[in-house]
């Protein structure tokens, strides 16, 4: 549905956006990670056809976005950051307007405008002015907009900045609910976000992708990804240390905490993998100790994060 | 196309009912009648000159629009650019010139409005004494023409900033020099050089092309002057808008 190639955004000299490419499928939800400053919303407002791309493409549902714009432009729902909305208006005022200029009259804009208002929780908010909404509330009310004529592709540019946690797992489930049917692109800092929502996630990093996968291919490459962690009690430290060392394939071992005659410990393998045959191999050279715990480490997104985007920083 | 016309007509009607949410739009045309009528009447001798027309009347309009036109205009782009809403409108399924024409005929129309809101000074006046009707009709559409333009062209300067303030300084001044071209002391004033130079100059002034309303007389070239301003200072901030959006 949608597909970007090569993208590329000069502000100046600064290079905001530089040379990405990717595509979304429907039925997919695309995560979009990356630092401050890393050109997310950028990259979005060029697949939406708000500001021009240096150069490179964008198709959304086989139209050209500079060729076709309206064609293309139909297809899309999209909340900008910072959720603008017409304050001059009354939140139902507002979502009426946004239903009119997507061609939907009379009873149609009446059903979809519910149906929008429902989705989003704003029943108690409909005839107040969007100047007086709270942030929250103003978001809703994009978002609202956003989907407003039922689109198949959905951009959002941190849809779940500054609503309350219940308000953000609510946004979370809607967007995996229409992520069956939708192509869906979504910006985020909350990487939580990544696994509740996304079926692939990108990282971008100064205009780069730096990363791109499915959340448990992005958590593999993590250090930690394949390490198990273990406690055992009625040993020392490092006598325990000494014996995991000699399980086929140990790479390291620290140990993370002594105390009270438990010892917290984790191995780390040369090779990770995930058929928990290193595990196994870890759990029969402590027997004979009692094991209070050992798990297989499924490695962490926010250290995949840290290690990809700051690696590039000092560089 | 009639799904471009649909859409010039939503957008205009979003943009007038955000006039009349706010406080602005009666505020505004309440001081465009008591001017009105102040110019009228105090400044323009009404009564003094014992004729039955609206010459009083009209003869402060390229004046007070200088100033109250702006006001209406400055906010079209520069708001929609502050607070983000611009992204909003350009990424729906409207072309920008949709947009600015939508945006446009809303505030043409809320001036009409305000100018229409004087038609007791046409029922005065034919109460008095039997004015040449035409004459003031011809004035009025030469006076929402003249509107039109100054309309326009507060839309191109609002077009080039975020800061309404300063939209409106520009749009002020520009406009003050299309009425210069064609005021009689600096028209006076350029005659003494080269006759030539003040016809040209003169031609750019909306006073110039404003009189000939006033007179009753309804010449093509000065409707399409008024539509040519209208027209070039659309097509201009389409252009701004476009530079803004590619950075
Ligand atoms: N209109 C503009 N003119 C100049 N530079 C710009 C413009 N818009 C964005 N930039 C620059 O492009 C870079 C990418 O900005 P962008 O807003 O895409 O970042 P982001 O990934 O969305 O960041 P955040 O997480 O803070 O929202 C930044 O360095 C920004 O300063
Ligand atoms: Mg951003």
């Amino acid at each position: 549905m949608i597909k970007v190639e090569q993208l590329k955004k000069l502000f100046g000299p600064k290079r905001a956006v530089d040379g990405v490419s990717f595509a979304v499928e429907q039925g997919e939800v695309l995560g979009f990670l990356g630092p401050n400053g890393a050109g997310k919303s950028t990259t979005m407002r060029m697949i939406t056809g708000f500001i021009p791309p240096t150069e490179g493409r964008v198709t959304v549902g086989g139209h050209d976005m500079w060729e076709q714009p309206i064609a293309a432009k139909r297809l899309i729902g999209y909340l900008p950051e910072n959720a603008p909305a017409y304050t001059d208006m009354t939140v139902q005022g507002f979502l009426n307007f946004a239903a009119e200029i997507r061609g939907l009259r009379g009873d149609a804009r009446k059903t979809a405008v519910n149906r929008a208002v429902e989705m989003c929780f704003l029943e108690s908010v409909l005839h107040q002015s969007v100047e007086t909404l709270s942030k929250g509330y103003r978001h809703r009310t994009c978002f609202a907009q956003s989907i407003i004529h039922d689109p198949p592709v959905l951009v959002l540019d941190e849809p779940t900045d500054g609503l309350d946690p219940n308000q953000k797992h609510e946004v979370r489930t809607l967007i995996r609910t229409m992520g069956k049917k939708k192509a869906i692109i979504f910006s985020t800092h909350i990487l939580e976000e990544v696994d509740a929502a996304c079926s692939r996630a990108i990282i971008i990093d100064r205009g780069r992708i730096v990363a791109n996968g499915t959340p448990a291919e992005l958590r593999a490459q993590s250090e930690l990804a394949g390490a198990v962690t273990l406690k055992v009690s009625g040993v020392a430290g490092n006598e325990l240390t000494a014996r995991l060392y000699q399980v086929n394939g140990t790479k390291k071992v620290t140990v993370l905490e002594e105390k009270d005659g438990r010892v917290l410990a984790r191995a780390f393998p040369k090779t990770p993998e995930s058929n928990g045959a290193y595990a196994r191999a870890i759990g029969e050279a402590v027997q004979g100790w009692r094991i209070e715990e050992l798990h297989l480490e499924e490695g962490r997104l926010d250290e995949v994060f840290r290690n990809i985007t700051l690696s590039d920083t000092q560089k | 196309m009639s799904s471009a016309f649909a859409n010039v007509k939503t957008i205009a009607k979003r943009e007038l009912a955000g006039y009349f949410s706010s406080p602005v739009a009666y505020v505004f045309i309440v001081i465009f009648l008591l001017l009105s009528g102040f110019f009228t009447f105090m400044v323009g001798g009404f009564f003094e000159r014992g004729e039955a027309s609206l010459v009083s009347f009209f003869m402060w309009h390229p004046w007070f629009y200088l100033f109250l036109v702006p006001a209406v205009g400055m906010r079209l782009w520069a708001e929609e650019r502050r607070v983000g809403t611009l992204e909003l409108l350009l990424t729906m399924p409207v072309t920008a010139w949709q947009a600015i024409v939508g945006k446009f005929v809303a505030s043409w129309l809320f001036l009409g409005l305000a100018l229409g809101l004087t038609f007791p000074l046409v029922i005065t006046v034919n109460y008095l004494g039997s004015p040449d009707n035409g004459v003031i009709l011809a004035g009025y559409l030469g006076s929402l023409l003249m509107a039109g333009s100054y309309l326009a062209i507060s839309c191109l300067t609002s077009a080039l900033t975020r800061n309404q303030v300063v939209s409106f300084i520009i749009a002020v001044v520009l406009c003050l020099f299309l009425i210069l071209a064609g005021f009689p002391p600096v028209t006076n004033l350029l005659a003494r050089w080269s006759v030539t130079l003040v016809e040209l100059v003169a031609s750019f002034s909306f006073i110039t092309h404003f009189e000939g309303f006033q007179k009753g007389v309804l010449d093509s070239r000065d409707v399409i002057f008024f539509l040519s301003v209208i027209g070039f200072s659309l097509f201009t901030t389409g252009v701004i808008l476009r530079g803004h959006r590619a950075g």
